[in-house]
């Protein structure tokens, strides 16, 4: 039987970004919150120590910030004929634990949306007409707009202090940067980074090419930074031990390095970690929240009573939490009935690999976010008439590093021991270079997150279960862009090209991109979303669901920027329209 | 107290660097309330997970010897380096196995364990001791029946030979999957050639010399625009590098 | 509450030398508040508020070298606090070092720099704490061995170092130099920790402000001295400092972290202007530092590999640091002391520099004990004491292995 804790104003689930965004933007507001975090305390100088960060076995092959699969884990199949079989040991994907959250770990890459991604559906029908959009489609609007999301994406950066070059200011199209990205209100906070070898020349043949090159923005930051809430950053130093890795000299902007220092002096704000939420608790009309269940690391439950429920407990966690507490229909893609879990989607990967003979590029400097890009292959920044598909890839040179249990690039055929291949990867270590293209990943009826019916975590709660397989059109997308990345890397001149675009099924093995979408979208329609644009469910008005899991499908970009905008957006709505007047904030 | 100067000392705290609000680091049952200040303990780290020089923790004396003739050769001895078995490897191995990663503690292992479609990974109810503990009985009780001696004791042409065919599956093994067992065993070689020395393998760092990779370095800011030049930055492990030591 | 005679406020409202126009009443609005902002001068908390513990209630053990001493409930309480203290005996506590009683006060009440403190700002004091919640929290503040814990032989140690006597301003001083002169060297009794101790305890007065050992950190010099003190801050670096616990050089940590968040955040402008030009303007101006140790020294060329791999991704390459952030190593004082108990105590158990509102990041350096042994952090220390316009003597590995030991008792 759970004991009873004294009621707080606001619960949040989960002390990423999402959930710290919203902790520091309502105790501002004078509510009393209360964050639970699954995972523990995490701390640059004790769990990133600079002594101990850079360990290539513990961080990037035993996954040591990474949620444990033992502690929760998801099942996955490629389609519904199938029976899905747990991810014992995370491979396509890395989600975070503690406090921070996957923020600790990431790369960087801070991407906004474009303008029309908001309104997809209607931009690309209107554009090219509903006969050419594919069948197996299942594209949604978002039920807001760029000028609601602007001043968010606006706020994140200032927290983040993100390093790049604006390439549309106010309207202006400026010289050396993105000029497919929406209209900013400000230049980036901090200046470009330096940038190495790799993608200095990938940018000068892209340029020759006719593309515009731009550094790729990035929350590693390139200078000293002060950040709104007066919180201090240092430079990125370029080790090389990024994506997977905590930063040790609190130059990677997380929750952690950015907002947890301001939040935690506040009196009206207290953290519990090691506090695994366990299910919303409903009143009996099932319209409104009470509170929370969770369990501490000796197995008591305790309830935690409060007005407002926020959940920002990561795509996966999101919509588990959802279907175990009955918010929403479960959605079933053979009736195609229900909202809770459809359109789930993911990043379709693709990557071209260079062989140089003369060219020395010092893979192990760098960092996740570290690199130059071009949008002309992106989303519909090209014209997909006739092409058969929509969709397309940010395109860039980010080398993250060059630790070598896991990088020592050979060419294909290469055996994988002996002395070839000894030979070969000494030859290729400091000369092989990649173009990355990450793109879009289109929501259809066939992918999407349910219960597992047969595994279960640890305390006896279904797993999530992942339905997903790239649509015929990602594939053709896929198959489109590389092609188009190889004329570039031919323009560099190397010895060999191996092209490596996304192809057949969705392989859980391999790492390929922790962007996972949906499940819990955002609209305007109750049929077919489970939030309203504030990120408040439909179903129950004092429940706020932010993450990823609000996006409809996935444009060729990285999430977490929107993520932070959809956090900023949602805390703003509480604080100006819903703690004034609780209820329903926009009529179905 | 202080041995030096004779002076008074100001104040000794129940808690360092307390605050004026209060500071609650209280364990309630498992979980930590963190409300004021954010924590700090003196001489905190969170340390790596190795184990001590010399000696087998996880293989018999007879596993041990199969093991590093296999790393023998999956890393053979050639003018650019020590052989695997000289850069220990097999060490690396025999650690992993005697640590979490060898029970695969930190991995969902929860059944049904039902063998599914490539794209479903590996399904095995196998831990990683009992892959290798499998396994080795296994590849010797194929060497002895095929070639009357086991695997240690074969000629290097002989080991490559039974290496290749348990690599592409030619070679079967009846208590395990053969390819499953070699899988693991490369991958393992692998991160014991190139982790840092502190896990017992790439002794004195000879795959990152081999290489020309710098090991655990941090700052790299008057590097990064030199494009295309050799950087002669010798090795450094998290355990440090011979540079530190005072010469002379 | 308790009332003066009406002689006691006559000779109060004689001998005010501070003259102010509002009422000489001691539980007067104005009276209260100013007492309080005096006691937040004078850090009274840090020895009078235990952690955790009710405001002034006492219990705060300060560890000396003849054993311990616990700071006394100085709440209102009639049994255990200060309730039947009248100001007049309030008033030698502070200027005589002598308690309700009659009884001598060891020098852990720093009644040698509260001496100065005037009668009106002890009045105000008085005012305050009068109004505090009392609490029953009975303290035995003699916790030393015999024989220190004999009172009587205080008097012989008044005699060798304590000088009575409130403050005198200096007619060629401006105000403010005055007014900083006044806070230092009395209420903000900032030599109990800066200044070098003798074997008794008391202050060694001709090395003012020059440095001084507690507890396993080190009050670095605060004079004027360009070198190892504060000669080469501006006096923004100082007020900066004061105000939000960093400025471009450097972060407070350990117990100079807890000065700034109890007491010298809360101080106004006025204050901590004053205080900085006072310090500004004190001893050792023309100090020359000494020669450093030559690069080439066995200990300095190991010292820098070591710096290159664990220090220089925050303190960079150049010594300069990251302000607010990362310590600016290259010409810091406290780098350049000749005791380096801090630096040691830093680099083996780590260090959390508080956030302050004003600058609430609160950064940790890391804990390296577990990774460099003891010659590494002698090497290091020494490189970074020689290197960058830095000069000071090495460190040697047994002086490490000693503070690494007695960190971990």
């Amino acid at each position: 039987m759970a004991t009873k804790l004294p009621k707080t104003d606001v619960v949040i689930i989960g002390l990423g970004w999402a959930g710290s965004i919203i902790a520091n933007e309502l105790t501002d507001e004078g509510l009393d919150v209360v964050a639970l975090e699954r995972g523990p305390w995490r701390d640059t100088a004790t769990d990133f120590n600079i002594a101990s960060a850079a360990d290539e076995l513990r961080y990037s092959q035993r996954q040591d910030l990474m949620l444990r699969t033992v502690q929760n884990t998801i099942t996955m199949r490629n389609n519904p004929s199938q029976t899905a079989l747990p991810m014992r040991n995370w491979g396509s994907f890395h989600p975070g634990n503690g406090t921070g959250g996957a923020g600790n770990h990431w790369a960087g890459i801070t991407f906004r949306f474009q303008p029309e991604e908001f309104r997809l559906k209607s931009y690309l029908t209107e554009k090219y007409g509903s006969a050419a959009m594919p069948k197996e489609l299942t594209l949604q609007d978002w039920g807001t707009d760029w000028s609601e999301m602007e001043p968010f994406y606006d706020a994140f950066d200032k927290v983040a202090g993100t390093s790049g070059k604006a390439g549309n200011l106010k309207g202006e199209i400026q010289e050396g940067g993105n000029p497919f990205e929406g209209a900013r209100s400000s230049e980036y906070p901090t200046r470009p980074l330096k940038q190495p070898y790799g993608p200095t020349l990938f940018a000068e043949a892209a340029r020759n090419l006719g593309y515009k090159a731009f550094p790729v923005p990035s929350a590693l930051i390139s200078e000293p930074y002060t950040n709104s809430l007066g919180v201090t950053m240092g430079p990125c130093t370029f080790c090389g031990f990024c994506t997977n890795y905590g930063c040790a000299n609190y130059s990677k902007a997380s929750a952690i390095t950015t907002i947890l220092p301001a939040l935690v002096r506040k009196s009206n704000f207290t953290a519990r970690t090691n506090s695994e939420v366990l299910r919303i608790v409903m009143d009996s009309t099932g319209k409104k929240a009470t509170g929370v269940v969770f369990v501490d690391t000796s197995g008591n439950e305790w309830e935690l009573p409060a007005d407002l429920v926020v959940v920002t407990a990561f795509t996966f966690e999101n919509v588990r939490l959802m279907l175990i507490s009955g918010v929403g229909t479960p959605y079933d893609p053979i009736s195609n009935t229900g909202t809770t879990g459809r359109n789930y989607a993911y990043q379709t990967a693709n990557g071209v690999q260079l062989f140089f003979d003369d060219k020395n590029f010092n893979p192990f400097i760098g960092a996740g976010a570290v690199g130059m890009g071009i949008d002309e292959l992106n989303n519909d920044n090209f014209d997909h008439s006739g092409l058969g598909f929509f969709g397309g890839g940010s395109t860039r040179v980010t080398p993250i590093g060059a630790a070598p249990i896991g990088n020592r690039p050979t060419p294909p055929g290469t055996p994988r021991w002996g002395s070839e291949w000894k030979k070969e990867t000494v030859k290729n270590y400091l000369s092989t270079m990649s173009i990355g293209c990450e793109a879009s990943s289109y929501a259809t009826r066939n992918n999407y997150l349910s219960l597992d019916p047969t595994y279960k975590d640890r305390l006896g709660r279904p797993l999530l279960r992942v339905t997903f397989d790239f649509p015929q059109n990602d594939l053709k997308m896929a198959q489109y862009v590389t092609d188009k990345v190889e004329e570039i890397a031919k323009a560099m001149s190397p010895r060999q090209i191996v092209k490596n675009p996304a192809k057949g099924s969705w392989n859980g093995g391999p790492y390929q991109s922790s962007h996972i979408v949906g499940g819990f979208v955002m609209g305007a329609d109750p049929k077919t979303s489970s939030i309203n644009k504030y990120l408040q469910s439909w179903d129950v008005s004092n429940l706020f669901v932010v993450g990823a899991s609000a996006f409809p499908q996935n444009p060729g970009y990285n999430p977490t920027a929107t993520v932070g905008a959809l956090a900023f957006k949602a805390a703003d709505a509480i604080r100006s329209l819903y703690v004034k007047n609780p209820g329903p904030l926009v009529q179905a | 107290m202080s041995k030096t100067l004779p002076g008074i000392s100001r104040r000794h705290l129940l808690l360092s660097s307390a605050a004026a609000f209060f500071v609650a680091i209280a364990s309630s049952a498992g979980a930590t309330i963190i409300k004021g200040v954010t924590p700090f303990k003196p001489f905190d780290y969170s340390p790596p997970e190795t184990l001590g020089p010399g000696g087998w923790y996880f293989f018999t004396p007879q596993e041990g010897q199969t093991i590093e003739a296999l790393v023998e050769r999956l890393i053979p001895a050639d003018d650019l380096s020590t052989s695997g078995k000289d850069a220990g490897c097999a060490e690396f191995i025999d650690r992993q196995l005697a640590g979490s990663y060898g029970t695969f503690e930190r991995l969902y292992m929860q059944g049904p364990f039902v063998t599914g479609t490539p794209e479903q990974g590996d399904q095995s109810p196998f831990v990683p001791q009992q892959r290798y503990r499998i396994g080795l009985a296994a590849l010797d009780a194929h060497c002895r029946q095929t070639l009357q001696k086991p695997f240690a004791e074969l000629t290097a042409e002989q080991k490559d030979k039974v290496l290749s065919g348990v690599e592409s599956g030619d070679i079967a093994f009846k208590e395990i999957d053969a390819k499953l067992f070699f899988g693991i065993l490369l991958q393992n070689t692998m991160e014991g050639f190139f982790a840092d020395p502190i896990y017992g393998g790439n002794r004195d760092m000879v795959s990152w010399k081999m290489l020309g990779f710098p090991g655990a370095r941090y700052d790299y800011r008057d590097y990064v625009e030199l494009h295309n030049q050799k950087i002669d930055l010798p090795p450094l492990s998290i355990a440090g590098r011979p540079e530190w030591k005072k010469r002379g | 509450m308790k009332q003066l005679s009406l002689t006691t406020v006559g000779l109060l409202v004689l001998m005010t030398t501070v003259s102010f126009a509002q009422s000489a009443r001691e539980d007067s609005f104005e009276q209260i508040e100013r007492g309080r902002y005096l006691s937040v001068l004078g850090d009274c908390s840090a020895c009078h508020t235990a952690p955790g513990g009710a405001p002034f209630a006492g219990g705060v053990v300060l560890k000396t070298p003849f054993g311990n001493l616990v700071g006394s409930n100085i709440t209102p309480d009639v049994e255990t606090g200060i309730g039947r203290m009248t100001e007049e005996e309030f008033q030698k506590v502070m200027s005589d070092g002598i308690g309700k009683g009659g009884y001598h006060l060891y020098g852990a009440m720093p009644f040698t720099a509260f001496t100065k403190v005037s009668k009106a700002d002890n009045s105000a004091i008085y005012a305050y704490l009068q109004s505090l919640q009392p609490v029953k929290n009975p303290i035995e503040s003699n916790q030393l061995p015999f024989p220190f814990s004999v009172r009587t032989s205080l008097i012989v140690w008044n005699y060798l170092n304590f000088q009575k006597g409130e403050f005198k301003p200096d007619p060629e001083k401006s105000e403010a130099w005055n007014r900083g002169a006044y806070i230092v060297d009395g209420l903000g009794h900032c030599g109990t920790c800066h200044t070098p101790k003798t074997a008794l305890g008391g202050d060694k007065n001709d090395l003012f402000l020059e440095g001084a050992t507690l507890q396993d950190w080190y009050a670095p010099n605060i004079t004027a001295d360009p070198h190892k003190g504060i000669g080469s801050w501006s006096i923004e670096d100082l007020t900066q400092y004061l105000k939000t616990g960093t400025n471009r050089f450097d972060t407070a940590s350990g117990p100079m972290a807890e000065e700034v968040e109890n007491s010298s955040q809360h101080w106004t402008d006025a204050d901590l202007q004053a205080v900085a030009i006072y310090l500004k303007d004190g001893r050792n101006a023309d100090a020359k530092p000494p020669q450093p140790i030559a690069a080439t020294d066995n200990r300095i060329t190991a010292g820098r590999e070591i710096y290159a791999d664990r220090c220089s991704a925050c303190h960079t390459p150049s010594g300069e640091g990251i302000g607010r952030l990362f310590p600016k190593l290259a010409k810091g004082p406290l780098v350049n002391n000749d005791d380096a108990t801090t630096l040691m105590r830093v680099v083996l158990a780590g260090s959390k520099a508080d956030g302050t509102h004003a600058a609430p990041t609160g950064p940790i350096m890391p804990s390296f004990a577990w990774n460099l042994s003891d010659d590494d952090v002698a090497n290091v220390l020494t490189y970074v004491r020689n290197s960058w316009g830095n000069a000071a003597p090495a460190v040697s590995a047994s002086d490490v292995a000693a503070i690494r030991k007695g960190l971990q008792e």
